[in-house]
């Protein structure tokens, strides 16, 4: 992992002792609310329905023990004893009191952690594959190229102002865990000819207007790859619309003036910019790649005791392959039946912080999809990590199945939710939560938006919710044939939405239709591809 | 009716203009009639509250009850985590807002 050098921590203090005085200052009544907002945003820090709120960053979602057992301390001590893990890899805090705020930070700024990048106009926390490193499919390990890109994003003096907040996602493998191409900018790291580039794509994203990023640049060399960026980021902040909040994305100028015109400019602008000196020498990309050396893995490959079913289930389902023999990456699923996706108490942080310390090398990743992976778990060690698992409520072997939801916060803290989404995912995991029938039902993502922002990715979706303010009443729009991954698409409304209740029958009835039309190896999404809406239609609205 | 409700600057904590102050429970909110902007500018003015609005509500037995559900999760907690509402020993206390 990563360590700050002088340099970083004294940026990271300096943030808090800043803060800080903007606190108290406010506190003070110096400065006015208004005033106020953009800096406390600029700190991670909201003001939600019940309370503020405070994001905190974990770039790229890794993490080590002993930053995972400072978010269960912050949970504790400043907040009612949990955290909710968040789409976009990080964590957030529901009942912060801004009286707290400084004295949170800078117990993060003691573990090498702050809310920078999670909220404003900037470039946001960079999103990874939770399986970075540890993936077999992989044509290098991404997360390098994320620490480069978070260090030349914080503080970047020339986007820190951009027309809307930006969104970078780095992927290595030809399998998408990210979400890669809803994003702002998705990199794909690829080998040609066996020299390390990029394909680049840009202007994707989710929202109000969802959109694919088209490819912008089949392959960029490693060598260019920030003066690309740089050069993407320009045209955007140059041309991008400060006149309009819902028109102000990337995605929106590229679909405006066409990704030909978008890719000339910033060839245009690269030519510039690549005088600039702006990449990194080898020197330096070589004292970052230096931090994600692989771990010391000592254990011999062995296969584990499936004697007990109920850890075999786990084994099956919650536990990949890894590139390392003898080795394997272990998915904690924090979707308990009935539960809130993404909740974990500090307990269950500290038993997750604890397995990591003893079993994986020391680290932890955030999964967009809410959930926490240990990375390096010896298959000999497996047995172990899942009685502790179970022991803490964390054994659900329910990864990428339909039990395993995607949701925001939703109306029930979250200020500009228009309906709840936590209610509606915990009734659909209830009325699924017989093993058998979800795994019966083999991958299928579902994914529930509580307003048309879409933080609860419902576009990407095998089925979509979204939650609208119908004349004051919750309704609930169903999609499908969404997904994130590298078949990505984007989800169809199917028509009329449903009241809360209504809105699970119809995902059943969807599942039926599924089942019975199912060919070979199918999953729900692609039977929905082949088959069309028309049947599903049938036999929800009838 | 009319409210008055907002979050207190220094705890976050949902407030609610009671006529001579606020409150973290909505029964004691009173009705601002039209009265609201001008008690809004003088309390916010005071940082006795912090991103303050008026809401419609209506009156019931048990005091007043926001329109929209959005107020009444406000005023009671999340749904989901009956335990952290303001009547956590109260069960059904979350049919008060659906």
């Amino acid at each position: 992992m990563y360590k700050y050098d002088n340099y970083d921590q004294a940026m990271v203090d300096a943030r808090v002792a800043e803060f800080r005085d903007q606190i108290n200052r406010r506190i003070a009544g110096e400065i006015t609310e208004d005033q106020f907002k953009p800096l406390r945003l600029m700190n991670g820090l909201y003001l939600q329905l019940h309370a503020y709120m405070l994001r905190v960053a974990i770039p790229y979602g890794t993490l080590d023990s002993r930053q995972m057992r400072m978010l269960a301390h912050i949970a504790r001590k400043y907040d009612r004893d949990y955290g909710h893990f968040t789409t976009r890899q990080n964590i957030q805090y529901n009942w912060i009191k801004l009286e707290d705020c400084a004295d949170i930070l800078e117990e993060l700024a003691t573990v090498e952690m702050h809310a920078i990048q999670t909220s404003g106009n900037c470039i946001r926390n960079i999103s990874s594959d939770q399986y970075a490193g540890a993936a077999a499919d992989e044509v290098t390990d991404p997360r390098p190229w994320a620490e480069l890109l978070r260090q030349w994003s914080t503080f970047h003096p020339e986007f820190s102002y951009l027309p809307r907040k930006f969104k970078i996602a780095v992927i290595a493998s030809s399998e998408d865990r990210a979400a890669m191409r809803l994003h702002d900018i998705g990199l794909e790291l690829v080998r040609k000819d066996g020299e390390l580039g990029a394909r680049v794509f840009v202007g994707g994203g989710m929202g109000r207007t969802p959109m694919i990023a088209p490819e912008i640049n089949p392959f960029v060399k490693a060598d260019d790859l920030l003066s690309y960026l740089e050069a993407c980021l320009r045209v955007y902040n140059r041309y991008g619309r400060r006149d309009n909040m819902y028109k102000a994305r990337i995605k929106i100028l590229i679909h405006e003036i066409g990704a030909d015109e978008y890719r000339r400019q910033v060839a245009e602008e690269f030519a510039h910019v690549k005088t600039l000196g702006i990449d990194p020498p080898l020197a330096e990309l070589e004292r970052i790649s230096a931090f994600f050396a692989p771990p010391a893995y000592n254990a011999a490959d062995a296969e584990p005791d499936r004697n007990d079913p109920d850890f075999a289930l786990w084994l099956d389902q919650n536990v990949k392959p890894h590139k390392q023999a003898g080795y394997a990456i272990v998915n904690i699923s924090l979707k308990p039946i009935g539960g809130i996706p993404g909740d974990a108490t500090s307990a269950q942080i500290d038993v997750m912080a604890d397995l990591a310390e003893k079993y994986s090398f020391d680290e932890l990743r955030v999964t967009h999809a809410q959930n926490i992976v240990l990375p390096y778990v010896a298959k000999r060690d497996l047995y172990a990590v899942w009685q502790a698992l179970r022991e803490a409520e964390l054994a659900d072997a329910n990864l990428d199945l339909i039990s395993d939801i995607i949701a925001c916060p939703g109306l029930d803290y979250c200020s500009l939710a228009n309906a709840r989404s936590i209610p509606v995912a915990q009734k659909i995991a209830t009325r699924f939560a017989d093993m058998d029938r979800q795994r019966d039902l083999g991958e299928l993502k579902l994914k529930i938006s509580g307003c048309i922002n879409a933080c609860g990715h419902h576009h990407a979706g095998h089925i979509g919710i979204l939650g609208v303010d119908k004349k004051g009443v919750e309704n609930y729009q169903l999609t499908f044939g969404g997904s994130g991954a590298e078949d990505v698409s984007i989800g169809k409304i199917i028509g009329p939405g449903f009241d809360e209740d209504g809105v699970v029958d119809a995902v059943e009835k969807a599942t039926e239709v599924y089942k019975a039309l199912r060919k070979g190896d199918e999953r729900f999404v692609d039977t929905y591809r082949r088959v069309g809406l028309e049947p599903f239609k049938e036999a929800i609205y009838g | 009716m009319k409210l008055l409700t907002g979050n207190d600057l220094v705890s976050g904590a949902v407030t609610w203009w009671t006529g001579n102050g606020w409150s973290i429970h909505v029964e004691d909110a009173a009705d601002v009639g039209e009265h609201g902007e001008a008690i809004l500018h003088a309390e916010e003015g005071a940082r006795r509250v912090n991103a303050p609005y008026i809401i419609d509500a209506v009156p019931t037995e048990n005091g007043p009850r926001p329109a929209h559900i959005k107020d009444r999760i406000r005023a009671l907690g999340p749904t989901v985590r009956t335990d952290l509402t303001l009547k956590p020993a109260d069960p059904t206390a979350g049919d008060w807002i659906i």
